[in-house]
């Protein structure tokens, strides 16, 4: 490719853009194009080497009627369907509650002064514990040990439980999360609004957590998408949720089809938030570097 | 030192002042008194304790010795309320500190409204015929970051006043500021002064310090080396040292 000889230097008056500028815009058309190509059928072919792969697999025919049978799928999706609005409202429910116990316990972990020690040292040892114990088995824990003390006012319906088990683990990690975002905010932004009088609460309150929860979205959207899965874990401790009813489809016709139902409905739960995660943190990003020039 | 009558009491008076950080002693003994509608500015090195003494005085740093008095009152007594004392001192910062969440209006108001107790109606209206004063009327529901830094400092000095300080104290607010931008906010703090408010401003503008100043600080090591009206201070020094840093500003080209 050779730029054309007369392509430069052209008249200030001429209205449309100079030949040399034309030339590179087509070049760089052309780049585009044979990029996109090359995209395209790189695409195809991974897929189908991966798809011959499987599809070729000696155990393929068996496994696929194990894993994909469609009558199976059918009769199984209204009972994993219904479960699967349970799990949405332990979701909601549980979200909620996570947010506000969360900004809690990291509110908590930042005060200052003598007096607030036992308090400081319990969120501190409440999320070190409840980020460390393995979902599972604080699942057993609150959804077997909690009742089995029968006491007055305990719940012991599973899904109750079962949310309380989320909350607690994942209420610890949010609460690192909003810490972190409180540490963010700029000292400065504290000294300005102690020196216009504020107590440390009004700071926390009107100036530093505002600016914290929006720095700390992207990050909280990720935990949610996290819990939306997790939220079938309840069903170890026998709530009829997605998973149970999955399970239950699975168990009465020797077939794993219903399980494949039962992820796929989650994974399409998952995608909005996903979605609105990246586009909140693309967002953020460009925010920041808007304001990067100040 | 003041124009004050010799019993009246002084607006702020800082009585051998000591500030460390660690083993680096910043401020070893500052003596400094402020009268009534005295504006005074602390000339000296980047290091030599100006901003450290302003921030002793609005208590966001506590003095490891020495007494800080606010109308008589001793602030540095650990049992003061600070939150109070800080009510009646206002501050501008070098980088302005505005809340960039909130719109200008919300950054002026929001002291009032939360520590004066003042009705939000009546604190923006207040906020507005400040905005106004200093020709920011427009801006009033913008957020921080859609102003420039001159426009910027000065809805940060309205929201100072915006409490009806008694003190006001003004850290190094053009520094951060492109050259075009100085004038704008120093024809404000001018116009403070002639009003009658009482300033206490770290500053390298020593024009600024020569025009509008009653009285020039030196700080140098720790201590006032050097004070007296500006005419005096800024151009017959009598130490040394005031000497030595006055010709290395002009040599810089800030004056």
């Amino acid at each position: 490719m050779t730029v054309p000889a007369e392509a430069f230097p052209h008249l200030p008056d001429d209205a449309g853009p100079s030949d040399l500028q034309r030339w590179r815009e087509d070049y760089r058309r052309g780049r585009a194009r044979r990029a996109a190509g090359i995209s395209g059928a790189s695409t195809v072919v991974f897929f189908a080497v991966v798809a011959t792969a499987v599809v070729l697999s000696p155990g393929w025919q068996r496994t696929k009627s194990l894993f994909l049978d469609w009558g199976v799928a059918r009769d199984a999706f209204p009972s994993i369907l219904s479960g699967l609005w349970l799990n949405i409202r332990v979701l909601v429910v549980c979200a909620v509650l996570i947010v506000l116990v969360g900004l809690a316990v990291a509110s908590l972990r930042t005060l200052r002064g003598p007096i607030w020690f036992p308090v400081r040292a319990l969120a501190t040892g409440y999320t070190d514990v409840f980020r460390g114990i393995p979902l599972i088995i604080l699942l057993y824990i609150v959804g077997f040990g909690l009742p089995g003390l029968r006491l007055q006012g305990v719940p012991t319906s599973p899904v109750v439980l079962g949310g309380l088990a989320l909350v607690l683990t994942y209420a610890a990690y949010v609460a690192e999360v909003f810490r972190a975002g409180i540490e963010s905010v700029h000292p400065s932004q504290r000294a300005a609004a102690r020196s216009l009088g504020l107590t440390y609460g009004q700071t926390m309150r009107r100036v530093v957590l505002p600016q914290a929860v929006r720095r700390v979205t992207p990050p909280l959207l990720n935990d949610f998408v996290a819990l939306q899965k997790d939220v079938g874990l309840i069903s170890v401790l026998g709530a009829f949720d997605a998973v149970r009813n999955a399970q239950i489809a699975s168990d009465a016709a020797f077939n794993y089809t219903p399980y494949m139902v039962a992820g796929l409905l989650f994974v399409l739960l998952a995608i909005p938030t996903i979605r609105l995660a990246d586009w909140v943190t693309l967002r953020a990003v460009r925010r920041q570097q808007a304001a990067g020039a100040l | 030192m003041t124009d004050e009558a010799p019993d009246a009491v002084p607006v702020l008076a800082c009585e051998g002042v000591v500030k460390r950080f660690g083993k680096h002693t910043v401020l070893r003994s500052v003596d400094l008194t402020v009268g009534e509608h005295e504006c005074v500015t602390l000339i000296g090195a980047s290091g030599s304790g100006k901003s450290s003494l302003l921030r002793c005085i609005n208590l966001l740093e506590t003095v490891d010795d020495g007494v800080i008095r606010l109308d008589g009152e001793d602030i540095t007594d650990p049992r003061v309320d600070a939150d109070a004392v800080r009510r009646r001192i206002g501050v501008v910062f070098q980088a302005y500190n505005l809340f960039p969440h909130m719109t200008v209006l919300d950054n002026v108001t929001l002291a009032p409204r939360l520590v004066g107790g003042v009705a939000r109606p009546e604190a923006e209206d207040k906020a507005r015929a400040l905005l106004a004063r200093v020709g920011l009327a427009e801006k009033a529901t913008e957020y921080p970051d859609r102003l420039s830094g001159g426009q910027q400092q000065r809805v940060a000095v309205v929201r100072a006043l915006a409490n009806d300080p008694r003190l006001l104290l003004l850290d190094e607010v053009t520094s951060a500021l492109d050259p075009e931008l100085v004038g704008e906010v120093l024809t404000l703090v001018s116009e403070l002064t002639d009003q009658g408010m009482t300033i206490v401003m770290a500053t390298h503008e020593m024009s600024f310090a020569r025009q509008a100043a009653d009285r020039v600080v030196f700080l140098d090591g720790g201590v006032v080396l050097e004070e007296g009206p500006p005419e005096q201070v800024l151009a017959d020094p009598v130490h040394a040292r005031t000497r030595q840093f006055l010709s290395r500003v002009l040599e810089s080209g800030r004056h």
